[in-house]
């Protein structure tokens, strides 16, 4: 064996540096947590709705988002047109819109005096303080994050199948559908768990554009925050419910993605 | 590893030599406070000091925490008081009061209380832990629980701190939320006030404490006395805050 040179000591270290840096926030959540406490915190006012109503609205967001996302990622990654870098750079703008900012933007476009306000107004659809305009939010911050990976893993394809596709009579939509997805099932699901991620820990956007209220608009990350300010030992312990349901979403979608081998294409 | 992290975090925080003269204090104080503190910290001898402001409960949330500003001005007694049992602040100084005020957009047709039990209004207020929140409580129940349930019926939201219910109200999001006077002062023309009839209006006094473990007690203690009488007092009556209870 030889000896463990310079640069491998400081790669490893730098690793060991940074896993110990993005870990110890999380372990001191569950240091912090009895399981006595994080079960009765459940039974706070408000806790349950919180944590449902995350889960109900960041599912309707990812399904609006891969609707329409799949899509619009697939154009983005095979065809080429005039400004699609332009496009390309639009649609992910929101990725370093901080979440102030976002729920702002928001509220100028359609919130009630926006710039569409009086046309939503008209259709009679209300975002501001309802459940539909935290859906709104969370598709706003989260879409982009499915809209690079989806982008990324629809160019990786190899055209040669697209072509085989083609020649064998295959439609658009029927090569959209049974090949393309398929073969980049990996990184859209990979997409998929980022912008899930993200929808879950909204905050800023959310607050500012939908408001704060039990049951309609108060997802967990704002439920968390009021409860910092009267129960710490409540707030840590939904965080830790929230960590765990974001770790184990994670985690899943890592198992899904890695199982999901190009071999799926053999049919 | 975790030394070499925490001399990073040193590196970063506000590690100085004690009482250095450069390093400005710093002042966590409630929202209300923010347009008034900041005219009154411009001015203030020992150097502008450095401002947090947020709801007075999640400052003080962040001081049981650990955190250790100089100073900490809250949009009630209550809250010093407590962390004064707490051992975490000196005693605290009343030093000043607001009124709850009923706050619309400057053209809106709201006109009094009773019309916020109109249904279709949407009313914001502060959430329930935030002394605005807590305040506004006060108000409604003292209208009787029919009519408080009604008015709280047409809460859309509610904010953890005061600028929360400003924002809304000047984006023209929400109709009517309740605010401290000094807000609707700050928001120069935008919103009205709708002043409370006397016997519904809670007591809203502020207080000050010096935060204890900080390395400069003295300019911090000096900052706290000039909000109650000198210039810090006249910023807070040309901002729309009333003097301290006798």
């Amino acid at each position: 064996m030889r000896a463990l040179r310079p640069f491998d000591a400081l790669v490893t270290l730098a690793l060991a540096l940074a896993l110990c840096f993005l870990t110890l926030p999380v372990v001191a959540i569950f240091a912090g947590t009895r399981p006595g406490e994080l079960v009765a915190s459940l039974g706070e006012p408000g806790v349950l709705d919180a944590l449902s109503l995350s889960l109900k609205a960041t599912l309707a967001a990812l399904v609006v988002i891969v609707v329409v996302g799949a899509p619009a990622a697939y154009v983005l990654a095979t065809r080429s047109f005039r400004g699609r870098s332009a496009v390309i750079t639009l649609v992910e703008l929101p990725l370093v819109l901080p979440p102030a900012v976002a729920g702002i933007a928001l509220l100028a476009a359609l919130g009630p005096q926006g710039l569409l306000g009086g046309w939503l107004e008209d259709a009679g659809v209300r975002l501001v303080f309802e459940t539909a305009g935290v859906i709104v939010a969370l598709v706003f911050v989260a879409a982009p994050f499915f809209l690079s990976q989806a982008q990324a893993a629809f160019s990786a394809v190899d055209h040669t199948w697209l072509e085989a596709s083609r020649t064998l009579g295959a439609s658009e939509a029927r090569t959209f559908l049974s090949v393309m997805v398929p073969s980049a099932l990996p990184g859209l699901l990979s997409g998929l768990a980022l912008a899930w991620g993200r929808a879950l820990g909204e905050f800023g956007a959310t607050l500012i554009f939908a408001g704060s209220l039990s049951g309609v608009t108060q997802t967990t990350p704002l439920a968390i925050y009021e409860l910092f300010a009267t129960d710490l030992t409540a707030a840590l312990a939904l965080s830790a419910v929230l960590v765990a349901i974001s770790g184990a979403l994670l985690l899943s979608v890592k198992l899904v993605g890695g199982r999901v081998a190009p071999g799926l294409l053999a049919r | 590893m975790l030394a070499a992290l925490a001399l990073v975090a040193a590196g970063c925080g506000r590690q100085g030599p004690a009482g250095s003269a450069e390093e400005p204090l710093t002042v966590s104080a409630a929202a209300s406070l923010a347009e008034a503190f900041g005219r009154y910290g411009e001015g203030f001898k020992g150097g502008s000091p450095r401002f947090s402001f947020a709801g007075s409960d999640e400052l003080a949330a962040q001081i049981r925490q650990g955190a250790r500003p100089d100073v900490y001005a809250a949009a009630n007694t209550k809250l010093p008081g407590a962390l004064h049992r707490e051992g975490l602040v000196e005693r605290p100084v009343t030093f000043t009061t607001n009124a709850l005020v009923l706050a619309v957009p400057a053209d809106s047709e709201i006109d009094a209380l009773s019309d916020l039990e109109r249904p279709g209004v949407d009313l914001v207020v502060g959430s329930p832990s935030v002394p605005v929140g807590s305040y506004t409580r006060e108000v409604l129940s003292r209208l009787g629980a029919q009519r408080a349930g009604r008015i709280l019926a047409r809460v859309r939201s509610q904010e953890p701190d005061v600028k929360g219910v400003v924002a809304k109200l000047v984006a023209g999001a929400a109709d009517a939320g309740f605010v401290y006077r000094s807000d609707v002062v700050a928001a120069g023309g935008r919103l009205r006030a709708l002043v409370l009839p006397e016997r519904l209006r809670p007591q809203a006094a502020y207080a000050a404490a010096v935060v204890r473990g900080g390395d400069r007690p003295e300019l911090a203690r000096r900052f706290v006395a000039g909000l109650r009488s000198g210039r810090g007092a006249r910023i807070l009556r040309a901002a729309g805050f009333g003097p301290p209870p006798q």
